[in-house]
């Protein structure tokens, strides 16, 4: 098992049994199919196709309706993320301090664009709309870490402490 | 015994974002190495997010604070060498002893999760008064304090719980809207983390007073510090017996459960926010029905931001006439305002209704914080009309903002310098609908993707697209279903009309 520092939660491989226990526990909550994608994702670190199925089961719904709320909402993805996920924010208050600058600068750095993912897999750049840090713009987070103020040299040299 | 030396750090997003956490750490190994016991309170934030972290050391005078502390300065904090970073007694900076505290009266004062010290601070006060009240008198004490959604739609908060009052059915419900999606807004955060029983309390009182037995507090992922702090705060509320079963012995019975948004914009609005908590894909519902009578799972509900909520527990314990003797006009009580973007002090300012936005920025926030002149501010969120050096001196009223075709909204104020293009925050406001759109309804949907295409052209120079992208708004305006689409040219058109040079147009 991996366990750099400061990176995701680490990525289980698919695992029914794990899914199950997950998506039964959610399944006695009222409206619980966000709950159940939120704990999928918390698990696997993406929702895995296999689990389409057994979330339609558990919430009476057919496999496209199951889709169709886990693709209606940013956070839940197809795929893994690379091993550490890098979002900047992209909203008005960290506009005015610099973020459009900041995110040329990291996607030069890394050679990818936002919503991209390094060849190597080891980096995902994403946007994000408002962490709620505004008074401190721009923001970034680093593996859901949270850092306010942020400039070129200070994220270059967060990035270069990356495992 | 040797000297206890304490101190005050906060547990808070924005000044974890600048290193706190260090800090407390770096003081547990200096007091160490000194020999000197010392004991750490995580207080919530004050909301002067410029001088975070700003650590308090407790002294005979009081507590003293000490702004943009770093790890390499708590050598000298804890020798009393850092007079540079030194702000005096925090009750008196400025920034703060002139603010009208009703809603965030605790925050920065407590130790967030104590529930000891909440109630020594005036905490359940409201709850207690309101368990021996009827359902009709909480409501009209609420209805008569003037309180109006600080959401940013501003619907009388009374009348809101009265409709659900009167809706018969067998179960209700309170959902706090924690999804603060807008740009320019912390304050929902800053008081989950800061005062978590002041939102638990107010939506207690909210469910007595409605007749509601469960509430959602459906929070934005991007809040993960709120979800652990109001998880424990759930969990010690429930276990001290005012949340659960039968509350403190009243034979009335409420709790709350925590779900967690994804990621979307548009979850923000209420209904969309109901489906959202149904499980579902956060489509806008029409209206009405009202959520009022037929919200969460098809049953009467009360949808109220976090500081509608939090501001009820001061109205039920200091009356209604103490609350709406703030404010003006028809806009009561106080409202928490947002300093962000470029602008030098960054932060939350709590005032009554009628400052000036100017007071706001000025003298409050600095002016910006890069030190070129000011250009625009943004008001309200995204959806906000973008303001000029020309309107500052409009009081924060809803009405007098209405008046000015601008946006109040939940009092977030971004602010940017002389650098900013007002035709790429044009085009972003489109692109931003773009993204966010919950598709339900084609202005919102279409619109916003060709107003981005409309909006390129223009950079691009052909300013002849100018005519088409105003009818584009006018449509996207009157045929939205929801604010989503039916606010976006808010920003794009007051950028148009006050800048026409940034969009290639004559002025």
């Amino acid at each position: 098992m991996d366990t750099r520092d400061n990176s995701r939660p680490d990525r289980a491989a698919w695992d029914q049994d794990e899914a199950r226990r997950i998506i039964t526990r959610c399944a006695a909550l009222k409206g619980g199919l966000m709950e159940a994608l939120h704990g999928i994702q918390g698990a696997f670190g993406y929702i895995p196709a296999e689990s389409y199925d057994m979330l339609a089961d558990a919430f009476n719904l057919s496999g496209a309706e199951v889709y169709g709320v886990k693709s209606f909402y940013h956070d839940f993805r197809d795929t893994p993320a690379g091993h550490h996920v890098i979002k900047i924010c992209q909203a008005e208050s960290c506009q005015a301090r610099g973020s459009r600058l900041l995110t040329a600068h990291v996607e030069k750095l890394l050679g990818i664009r936002l919503g991209e993912t390094t060849a190597n897999e080891r980096i995902t750049l994403e946007p994000v709309y408002c962490l709620g840090n505004c008074a401190v713009s721009p923001n970034i987070t680093i593996n859901d870490k949270l850092y306010g103020r942020m400039d070129e040299d200070r994220l270059e040299g967060l990035l270069g402490k990356l495992g | 015994m040797r000297d206890l030396l304490t101190v005050y750090i906060p547990l808070e997003a924005t000044a974890l974002s600048l290193g706190a956490d260090e800090v407390a750490v770096a003081i547990l190994k200096e007091a160490a190495s000194q020999g000197r016991d010392v004991e750490i309170i995580r207080n919530g934030s004050w909301g002067m997010s410029w001088l975070e972290p700003l650590v308090e050391m407790v002294t005979p005078k009081g507590r003293v604070a000490y702004g943009n502390m770093t790890a390499d300065r708590v050598a000298d904090l804890l020798k009393g060498e850092c007079a540079d970073l030194c702000l005096g007694l925090t009750a008196d900076i400025p920034y703060l002893k002139s603010q009208d505290r009703l809603t965030f009266g605790r925050c920065g004062l407590i130790e967030a999760l104590s529930l000891s010290e909440y109630q020594d601070n005036g905490g359940f006060v409201g709850l207690k008064k309101a368990l021996e009240m009827t359902p009709q008198d909480i409501v009209t004490q609420v209805t008569d304090s003037g309180l109006r959604g600080r959401g940013g739609a501003a619907f009388p908060t009374g009348i809101k719980w009265n409709t659900v009052l009167g809706a018969g059915s067998d179960q209700k419900y309170i959902c706090c809207n924690a999804d603060e999606g807008d740009s320019g807004t912390f304050a929902d955060r800053l008081l989950m983390e800061g005062d978590p029983y002041c939102l638990i309390e107010g939506m207690t009182i909210a469910a007595l007073a409605v007749g509601a037995t469960e509430g959602y507090i459906y929070l934005r992922s991007e809040y993960p510090l709120c979800k652990q702090i109001l998880d424990e705060a759930l969990l010690n509320a429930r276990a001290a017996g005012w949340l659960g079963k039968n509350i403190k012995d009243s034979g009335k019975d409420f709790d709350i459960e925590i779900r967690m948004g994804a990621g979307s914009y548009v979850c923000g609005e209420e209904t969309a926010m109901l489906e959202s908590l149904e499980g579902k894909r956060g489509m806008v519902r029409a209206k009405p029905p009202l959520p009022a009578l037929h919200g969460l799972f098809g049953k009467p509900t009360v949808v109220n931001n976090v500081l509608s909520l939090a501001s009820v527990p001061i109205i039920m314990a200091k009356g209604a006439d103490y609350y709406r003797n703030f404010g003006m006009g028809r806009s009561r009580g106080t409202i928490a305002f947002q300093l962000a973007g470029n602008i030098a002090r960054g932060g939350l300012v709590e005032k009554a209704f009628g400052i000036s936005l100017r007071e706001l920025i000025e003298d409050y926030g600095g002016g910006t914080h890069s030190d070129n002149s000011l250009k625009a501010v943004q008001v309200g969120g995204p959806l906000g009309a973008y303001l000029s050096e020309n309107d500052l001196d409009l009081p924060m009223d809803y009405e007098a903002f209405a008046e000015a075709g601008a946006v109040l909204g939940h009092g977030g104020i971004v602010v940017f310098d002389d650098s900013v293009d007002m035709a790429e925050q044009a085009r972003f406001a489109f692109e931003f609908c773009a993204i966010e759109s919950c598709g339900k309804c084609t202005p919102c949907r279409i619109g916003s993707v060709r107003g981005a295409e409309l909006m390129a052209k223009i950079q691009a120079g052909a300013a002849e697209n100018l005519p088409l992208m105003k009818e584009l708004c006018e449509v996207m305006e009157s045929g939205s279903l929801c604010a989503m689409g039916g606010m976006t040219p808010i920003p794009v058109l007051s950028a148009l009309q006050k800048w026409p040079n940034d969009f290639g147009a004559k002025p």
